[in-house]
């Protein structure tokens, strides 16, 4: 079960400039901290995120130890097609997840 | 014509400076009005506040069955929307046939050992903690109504006593900071008027969503008093308390505090 909140518009003028912003629900565990039994508690992070617009790469970006947990992402893209953006996060411990948002350009 | 349009004026001058004083009456302030603006724009925008995730996780343990019974929280209850709503405004309350109040947390723990015959999930667990804001989320808005009784007023008694004794080693009671110095800082930190009006609050220090009873034992540590144990009804004393004092005050849930 994975919790994301996507803020992206419905649609958008040909050549638009549009703000996607997405929030999502991780422990971020850095692999540094001691837990309760004074042992480290393994590295828990989101390592990449990427968006793509009709397959095609609009944003990436590599995640460090040192991003809160739940982290918010925010970015731009230009509006050029009508079509889906995919947001993918991968990362330790087999996570992947995947959203999906469709984008109407006029 | 020109008279009737001044007398109306007049009634509107009156009228609106009648509101006004009734604002400026109540001088309470939440723990919002005193954040940054990036903060207020977080917990305003509902894509961007992160309890809001909590929130939706919530909403999906509603409609998930649990126990024995293998019953969900949607099964007895149905939409949260309607049954749920301004429920959390009147927490912490008595359950029927029970002796002392519980808080919002306190009750679902209860229906879940008697309704869904499911185990008690443990304090500041997370999907206890998404249970709470999603069923709290539903009275966003709407005025804290604390209610009353023989009970419930000996608790808020005991709670308000709590509230203003001295306690731990720096000898502080809530009151010293809360009534008397709030709106000043502490460490550079601004001190709230601690009404409890968004929880279970995201605070951004704990990463995570957090209960009152967390932020209480919060404070407890800070005055280095002995924070008492997490199924202590002093807790729930104490919230009876700070609720009558938000009264009326309208419910953040989920709100971000630093």
């Amino acid at each position: 079960m994975s919790n994301i909140l996507v803020n992206a518009p419905k649609t958008a003028r040909r050549g638009e400039i549009v703000e996607i912003k997405a929030l999502i629900l991780h422990p971020m565990e850095t692999g540094f901290r001691p837990g309760p039994n004074g042992r480290i508690i393994p590295r828990n992070i989101i390592e990449r995120f990427t968006a793509t617009w009709n397959g095609a790469e609009i944003f990436a970006m590599e995640m460090s130890p040192a991003i809160a947990a739940n982290p918010f992402v925010s970015f731009f893209a230009q509006a050029n097609e009508s079509g889906t953006v995919i947001l993918r996060w991968t990362g330790d411990e087999g996570f992947a997840v995947e959203e999906r948002v469709a984008i109407a350009v006029e | 014509m020109t008279r009737r349009l001044l007398v109306l004026g007049l009634v509107l001058v009156f009228a609106s400076s009648w509101a006004v004083a009734q604002v400026a009456a109540d001088k309470r302030r939440s723990g919002y009005q005193d954040m940054g603006e990036a903060l207020q724009k977080m917990q305003d925008d509902d894509t961007a506040n992160p309890g809001m995730l909590f929130v939706q996780l919530g909403s999906q343990l509603w409609a998930k069955p649990v126990g024995a019974e293998n019953k969900s929280c949607a099964d007895c209850h149905g939409a949260a929307a309607t049954s749920m709503k301004g429920v959390a405004t009147r927490y912490p309350a008595i359950p029927q046939g029970a002796e002392r109040p519980v808080d919002l947390e306190g009750r679902i723990n209860l229906c879940r050992a008697e309704n869904q015959k499911a185990d008690r999930l443990p304090p500041d667990n997370r999907d206890l903690l998404a249970l709470e804001a999603y069923v709290a989320h539903q009275s966003r808005g709407m005025p804290i109504a604390p209610p009353y009784g023989p009970i419930l007023d000996a608790f808020r008694a005991q709670g308000e006593g709590i509230y203003r004794r001295r306690q731990g080693q720096l000898n502080l009671s809530c009151a010293i900071c809360h009534d008397d110095n709030a709106g000043k800082k502490l460490a550079g930190i601004a001190i709230p008027e601690a009404h409890p009006t968004g929880y279970p609050i995201y605070r951004l220090e704990w990463q995570a969503l957090g209960s009152l009873k967390r932020r209480l034992r919060n404070c407890l540590v800070g005055i280095r008093a002995e924070a008492w144990p997490l199924d202590a009804p002093e807790y729930v004393a104490l919230e009876l308390y700070l609720m009558e004092r938000a009264k009326g005050l309208p419910l953040e849930t989920p709100a971000v505090r630093p």
